[in-house]
Formats: C-alpha cells, structure tokens, sequence
C-alpha cells in the first residue's frame, strides 16, 4: 500500500521529537549513567499507592463523570485554592485529564481555528507546536534568553503579537530551563494581555517545585487574569505520579464546556484508580511534597556549582529539576556534545535544541536522580571536558 | 527545616560527603558547615560516623542475634548498671531499654553460632540482675539504618521528555 499517500499529510510532516531520537542513541550503549530523564527518582508515595491497592480491592473499576470524580474535583479546588489562591468551581470549572499534556491538547483544541497563532516560548516541552499543528493552528515561537533568564519578556510577547494571535502558551517553571517567573514578571506579562482577547495556557506541571523564597505564582491569580487563563497542573511531577496518568485542567466554566466535549469524546475519562489515589495525594501527601522539593533543592545546588566549577555557564535555575548549562565554548554543537559524551564516557544528557532551535548551544541536565549517582556523572563529564581541553 | 537538620539528614544519607560538597547543598559556607557540626558533635547529637556493612555479604559465616532480657532493676540505679556492663562486650552491637514484655533488647554479632551460645550462657545469663534471656536469630536482613538490602532498579528509560 501506498501509505505515503494514504495517511494524513499534517501527521506525516510532523517531527519525531529531538528526545526520542536521542533515546535511540543512547540506548545503542551500555553502562550508560544517565542524567536525562524528565520524570522523578523518588518512588510514589506509600499512602497513594495503598489507596490504590484497596480501591482495586473494592472493585472500583467503573467510569467515572466525564470530568472526573467529584471527590477529586473538590479536592482539585481547594489545592488550587490554598496553593495559588485562586477559587475554580469544581462542578464547572474542572476537568481530569490523561496527564498534563492531554489537558494542553483540549486546550489547544478549546482554542483554535484554522490559521490561528498560538505563541510558544522556547526552549520549551516538546508537545506545543505539535498539538499546535495538529489543531491547524500555526505555532509562533518566541525565542527566550539566557540573560533573561529564559524568561518571557513582555518586549518579546508585544513583538510577536497579531491580529490572528489567539493564545500565549506560558510554561513556567519551565521544562528544560529550569526558569521560573515570578510575581513581578507575570505583572508585567498580564499588563500586555488585559484588554485582549488572548487567552494564556499555563502549564504550572512543575508548580511544586519552586526554589527560592518565593512559592510558585500563577498568573490567573493577578487581578483580570483568571477569566482569560486556562491552568494546567498535574500529579506526575509534584506526587512522583508520572505513570498514572493523571492531570488537571481548571478555567472559566464557558471554556471548560468546550473542553469537556473534546475529552468526553476523545477520553470519555482519566484511569479511575488513579483518580481515587490521586484524592489522597491531595489531601495526605503535604509533608512527601515537602521533602520530594527538598532533596532536589539540595540537588540542584550541588549540580549547578558541579557544572560553573568545570567552566560550563549555568544561570541558577528556580524551578523543576533540570539545569540547562551552555556548552558553546567547546565549540561543539549541541548534538556533538552529547553524542561524543556518550560515546567516551557513557554520560547521556539531552541535546538542547531538542527544545527549540534556540535550544542549540545548550544541554538539557537532569537531576531526578540519587547524590551518588549524580556525583559520578558529574566526575566524567569533567574528564570528558578535560579532554576535549576546555 | 532549619540548615542544621538538613545537614543531619544529609550525613544521615550520606556521613562521607565532603564540607565542600555539603556546604554547595545547603546554600552556606564550608566553614559554616564545619561549625555545625562541631556543635553537633560537642553537643552529642552525632557522637560517631560508621559504615552500614552488608554483613551477610562481607562475611557470610557470621551471626547475628537478637535478644530479649529480663531484668530485676537496681534500686538506686534502675536498669543503667546492667545495660551498661552488657553495653561493654563488644561483640553487642546495641542495647535498648524496651516498653513491654521485657526490659533490655541487645543485639550481638558473633562469628558462629557458637560464639552467640556462648555469650549468652557464659556472660550474659550469669549477670546479677539478669532474670531470663530469649535469643532470636536474624535470618536476613533487608533494611538498617535507612538503608535497602533489597536492590531497587531504576525503571525508568534511559531518556524521556
């Protein structure tokens, strides 16, 4: 068959991403230490699995409302609540996705129409342009800085607005920068949007892991914003719950309407069990939290002074749990760096344009992972650096 | 929590990280660290760094035991006096004072089984104040000290998004 012809040519012209290409390389080695990985070391917390386990015993395994139990929406509410201060109506204005990305997908799809813009900060998660294309949007990417800090700033946001500009993707803390924006420079990006009719998709996955004084602050917290934001979060990172595949979507009730169409069609609704294990999450697993962000703080200082140490510049990420050095003064593209790392001393860490062209010149460093094995990653790539006379 | 308990968790984890090391995850100076845990020390909250050894591993003939005593207390000077002459072998790895059916729990190490019989009948049961002695063999280890016997792999793939 000619399935070149057959298929469809929007799926055929999208890209495989640059990670899973990489994962192709790296797995063609052994002994392979890796610092790549984009979701936690740490175990899901006993109580959720054993609230799991005794669903499963109970023979919880129907569906659920589209949306999702009404337990968990409430649940959903009052985290929103208490965490960014902002009140969603869990009858209305909350829906249960497949994990994160299944919520950026309605999102996106709540949102588009044809030849709509969407603007994407990068270097960013590999899914919006994709999703983007899929919904026969056209991605508009904005490229972010180092010495901004990777973040989005509102001379940045002005220059790619348009009339055709539907909707600001905003993903902070941000996955492989580690950036965060704070209080003061979402203000700034709110002043740009009131008054617009764009609406902010702000993907908030990494919430929960905010360094620094500061907790984490969304935007549809400040003043005018809730009623033009669509937040996204999820249990996949905060709760160590990356295969459960769990997530949440709160907005407005007019957009979550249209949302749920999508999802009851396309999902009909999120794994039942994972749903009742993510209500203890919720309510019991604060303290988890608490020492899960603790162990990556430590973590993240002791790699970032790892990398400055052997010369590789990396601004102090305030969220997540990558690093983001530059590699520029080996002379080596971004690429090259990381497959001949792999090939002389086994280290595998993601080529930065795996996240956007203005990704090249950098690698994306993960520090999900146990001090010792951090410690000896970090030792070969000083060996590597060495090598190459840098 | 306060700098100081996280660098007790941190030597909890791991007593072998360096000043420099700990001091980079703390946010604060080595010599910061240092004065830390010289106070730590002098205050005795940390009175000593050891290896977790997989003894089963290191040496596979060895034994090791659990025992419950029974003791008749001092009147002066409760259960401190006998704790403290059992405390001395050093074949006994740690002696607790317990609620319950019982008063003292030691453990011991020996080298065979013999050595455990022995220490039992020859020096602890004749203790003045030892009313009785039940000796429970470990037959397998799988946590100490924080620590997994049991190996944990790493499902995780090699590289994800």
């Amino acid at each position: 068959m000619d399935y070149e012809n057959i298929l469809s040519k929007k799926v055929q012209s999208l890209q495989f991403s640059g990670i899973r290409k990489f994962f192709d390389i790296a797995t063609s080695y052994d002994d392979v230490i890796s610092l790549s990985v984009g979701e936690p070391d740490f175990k899901t917390p006993w109580e959720i699995r054993k609230e799991a386990i005794r669903v499963l015993e109970k023979g919880k395994t129907t569906y659920t409302a589209n949306s999702g139990l009404a337990a968990l929406r409430e649940a959903v509410s009052d985290y929103l609540n208490s965490t960014v201060g902002v009140r969603y109506d869990p009858l209305h204005e909350v829906i249960v996705t497949v994990g994160g990305s299944e919520a950026i997908d309605l999102a996106v799809r709540a949102v588009v129409d044809n030849g709509d813009e969407v603007l994407i900060p990068q270097p960013s998660f590999v899914c919006y342009s994709p999703i983007v294309s899929l919904a026969s949007g056209t991605p508009v990417i904005i490229e972010t800085k180092a010495e901004d800090n990777f973040k989005l700033t509102p001379e940045a946001l002005k220059a790619h607005i348009t009339p055709k500009t539907k909707a600001l993707v905003l993903p902070y803390p941000n996955n492989p920068t580690g950036a965060v924006m704070r209080k003061d420079d979402l203000e700034k990006i709110a002043r740009v949007l009131k008054g617009t009719d764009i609406l902010v998709i702000t993907d908030e996955i990494y919430s929960e892991l905010t360094y620094g004084d500061a907790p984490h602050c969304s935007i549809a917290s400040l003043d005018g914003m809730r009623e033009r934001t669509i937040l996204i979060n999820g249990f996949s990172k905060a709760f160590s719950m990356t295969g459960w595949r769990l997530g949440i979507v709160a907005a407005p009730a007019p957009i979550i309407s249209q949302m749920l169409k999508i999802h009851q069609y396309a999902i009909m609704c999120s794994p039942t069990v994972s749903q009742y294990a993510a209500v203890t999450a919720l309510t019991s697993c604060k303290k988890d939290v608490e020492y899960m962000r603790n162990e990556y703080n430590m973590r993240r200082r002791l790699i970032v002074n790892g990398f400055n140490e052997m010369g590789l510049d990396c601004f102090e990420p305030q969220g997540a749990f990558y690093i983001f050095p530059s590699i520029k003064k080996t002379g080596l593209s971004s690429k090259e760096f990381c497959e001949r790392l792999i090939e002389a001393h086994r280290v595998a860490v993601v080529p930065g344009d795996a996240f956007g062209d203005c990704g090249e010149g950098y690698i994306r460093v993960s520090y999900a992972y146990s001090l010792s094995h951090i410690n000896t990653a970090l030792e070969r790539i000083k060996l590597f650096l060495k090598e190459l006379g840098v | 929590m306060t700098k100081k308990e996280q660098l007790v968790e941190l030597l909890r984890q791991d007593a072998r990280l360096s000043n420099e090391k700990l001091a980079v995850m703390l946010g604060v100076t080595e010599a910061e660290v240092a004065s830390m845990i010289d106070e730590l020390e002098a205050a005795g909250m940390i009175i000593g760094y050891t290896a977790i050894i997989n003894e089963e591993e290191f040496d596979k003939n060895s034994v090791s035991a659990f025992i419950e005593v029974r003791v008749s207390p001092e009147v002066k000077c409760g259960y401190d006096d006998v704790a403290a002459v059992i405390a001395q072998y050093k074949e006994v790895n740690s002696v607790y004072l317990m609620s319950g059916g019982y008063d003292l729990a030691v453990t011991i190490k020996g080298t065979n089984l013999r050595d455990i019989a022995f220490f039992v009948s020859d020096k602890l049961a004749p203790l003045s104040g030892v009313l009785s002695t039940t000796t429970h063999f470990i037959l397998h280890r799988y946590k100490e000290k924080d620590k997994m016997f049991i190996k944990d792999s790493d499902e995780r793939s090699l590289v994800s998004p």
